[in-house]
């Protein structure tokens, strides 16, 4: 019987072993799919990652092996090329090539599998499906690790950060990055990244534009972008075609939680994650934190949720299951959805992260329990690219509501 | 005097920077939350700078590299062209310098991931 076991190696479930381990915990195992610790981060070379966590700019990989010196410093046991297959509440499945489908019993599960990229499916884009139409992280992984170059006249659908990311890498690797269309009348990305990877180089940013034709039978041949009205859909007569041979799309992140579901685990519609309280506790002894919990913009933050999920996972282990009154936080005007959408009741200084609906200037957050304010907090602007952070600075007592107000 | 408006790239906070201009200098930097915000304003408009980061070449993978610190933003195509002829035919190890002073900038080529 283990303590803990952690499913995914990357960086929430590097902060979350380290954080148990350090909560007192030593029976700890991190099963991780890839060869390699560090997850997603060991593709995403550019730098900006760390300033919350290190004080310092840090590149992926870098920001991935600090953690992963601090697990092999604790001698926290991780297994790679090992594949989670099923799961149960106490009960992990995995699969790898040495120990063929071997099943554990363990005390509590940290889920920490992070997110997989929209497809093209989930877009019915018409037109061919030729070679050359990759996802931005599929590029991204093809381009800074294995080292090829997917294309070199590129149009890049969607205007998420890996997708800018990948506008300016292409562009330094010799493609010419013809535009960025974006359905929504803003961008999805970090606005740092709409100046250092589209202004830089006079890449051009279509906003409510959409990808209408793709061309080419063994090879994209042409991408063919219009506008969109108010209701977005594309405006005929706006059609432009650019000759590309390579199309990447960069039109968000979805949780991946198959293993959830065949856990029991209740998913919340708008987040795609697990619904959890404040301790990351989605029931039974099973946690979650980072990208599989719900898509995050800044790493910094994925390994602070990560590091308390971690310890409640280890206070659990050692305490044991206590019953506890929850309070509600539910979403109001302008709020899309919060994580933890309940609150242990008595709780105080619960950090609540949420995503806005739209884009708002001049607005404020407002916290009320039945109508009256608990906390009002004005923004300059806020915008559903950027994940926004509230910390409850009272005791949480009753149900509270979460919404936008303009001034 | 005249006023820039800037995006702080330092961190994903992007803050708005206002800088006051004078005489081809930052008199000024209003609108950041943290020193860099400062810097970065000083240095955008008088003369912009960049970390470049790629991969090269090395033994049996690809090994991430970046520059340390910042290249005048001018230079970020000659830097490439240096990069993309770049093989390293031994081990390196997370800041290891690759290339000494890249592309006449000053900065070095610096690995950031083993390989």
């Amino acid at each position: 019987m283990k303590e803990v076991v952690i499913i995914g190696g990357g960086a929430a479930g590097l902060a979350a072993a380290i954080a148990c381990y350090d909560a007192g915990l030593k029976d700890i195992l991190v099963i991780e799919r890839s060869q390699f610790l560090g997850g997603i981060l060991n593709q995403c070379i550019h730098n900006g990652f760390g300033l919350h966590t290190f004080k310092e700019e840090l590149t992926g990989p870098e920001y991935a092996s600090r953690f992963i010196k601090e697990v092999e410093r604790r001698e926290i046991k991780a297994l790679t090329s090992s594949m989670v297959i099923d799961l149960e509440p106490h009960r992990v499945t995995y699969v790898n090539s040495t120990e063929g489908v071997n099943t554990i019993e363990t005390k509590a599960i940290i889920l920490a599998m992070g997110c997989r990229e929209r497809p093209r499916g989930a877009l019915n884009i018409p037109g061919f499906r030729p070679a050359g139409i990759f996802s931005a992280g599929t590029a991204q992984r093809l381009m800074n690790i294995e080292g090829y170059l997917v294309g070199k006249r590129v149009v890049i659908l969607g205007s998420g950060d890996i997708g800018l990311i990948m506008a300016r890498r292409m562009t330094l690797e010799g493609a010419k990055v013809l535009a960025v269309a974006e359905l929504m009348p803003y961008s999805g990305g970090l606005k740092r990244n709409i100046v250092q990877c589209l202004d830089d180089f006079n890449i051009p940013l279509l906003l409510s534009h959409t990808v209408v034709n793709i061309e080419g039978k063994e090879r994209v041949e042409a991408v063919t972008i219009a506008k969109v009205d108010s209701s977005r859909k594309p405006i005929k007569g706006t059609e432009k075609r650019f000759e590309c041979d390579t199309l990447l799309l960069s039109v968000g992140l979805l949780p991946e939680n198959e293993l959830s579901k065949k856990a029991g685990l209740t998913l919340s519609p708008v987040t795609g994650g697990p619904i959890v309280d404040n301790s990351f506790s989605a029931g039974d002894g099973i946690f979650a934190c980072g990208n599989v919990l719900h898509v995050h913009d800044l790493v910094d933050y994925v390994s602070e949720e990560a590091a308390l999920a971690g310890s409640q996972a280890a206070k659990y282990v050692k305490e044991g299951f206590k019953e506890k009154e929850y309070i509600k936080v539910s979403t109001g005007f302008g709020v899309r959805y919060t994580v933890p959408q309940y609150i242990q009741k008595g709780c105080e200084d619960v950090m609540l992260r949420f995503r806005v609906t739209d884009i708002f200037k001049g607005s404020s957050i407002v916290i009320s329990s039945k109508g009256n304010v608990l906390k009002k907090i004005k923004r300059q602007v806020m915008s559903p690219g950027e994940m926004e952070s509230v910390k409850l600075n009272f005791k949480a007592d009753e149900d509270i509501l979460v919404e936008v107000v303009n001034e | 005097m005249s006023n820039v408006e800037l995006t702080c790239i330092n961190c994903p906070l992007g803050c708005q920077l206002t800088a006051t201009v004078e005489n081809g200098a930052v008199i000024k930097v209003s609108g950041n939350n943290c020193i860099r915000g400062e810097r970065y304003a000083k240095n955008e408009v008088v003369a912009p700078k960049r970390t470049v980061t790629s991969t090269v070449k090395g033994v049996g993978c690809r090994v991430c590299v970046k520059t340390v610190p910042e290249i005048p933003k001018e230079k970020i195509f000659a830097c490439m062209e240096e990069i993309h002829k770049t093989e390293i035919t031994s081990h390196v190890h997370i800041g290891d310098v690759i290339i000494k002073n890249i592309a006449g900038t000053g900065s070095d080529l610096v690995a950031t991931s083993e390989g």
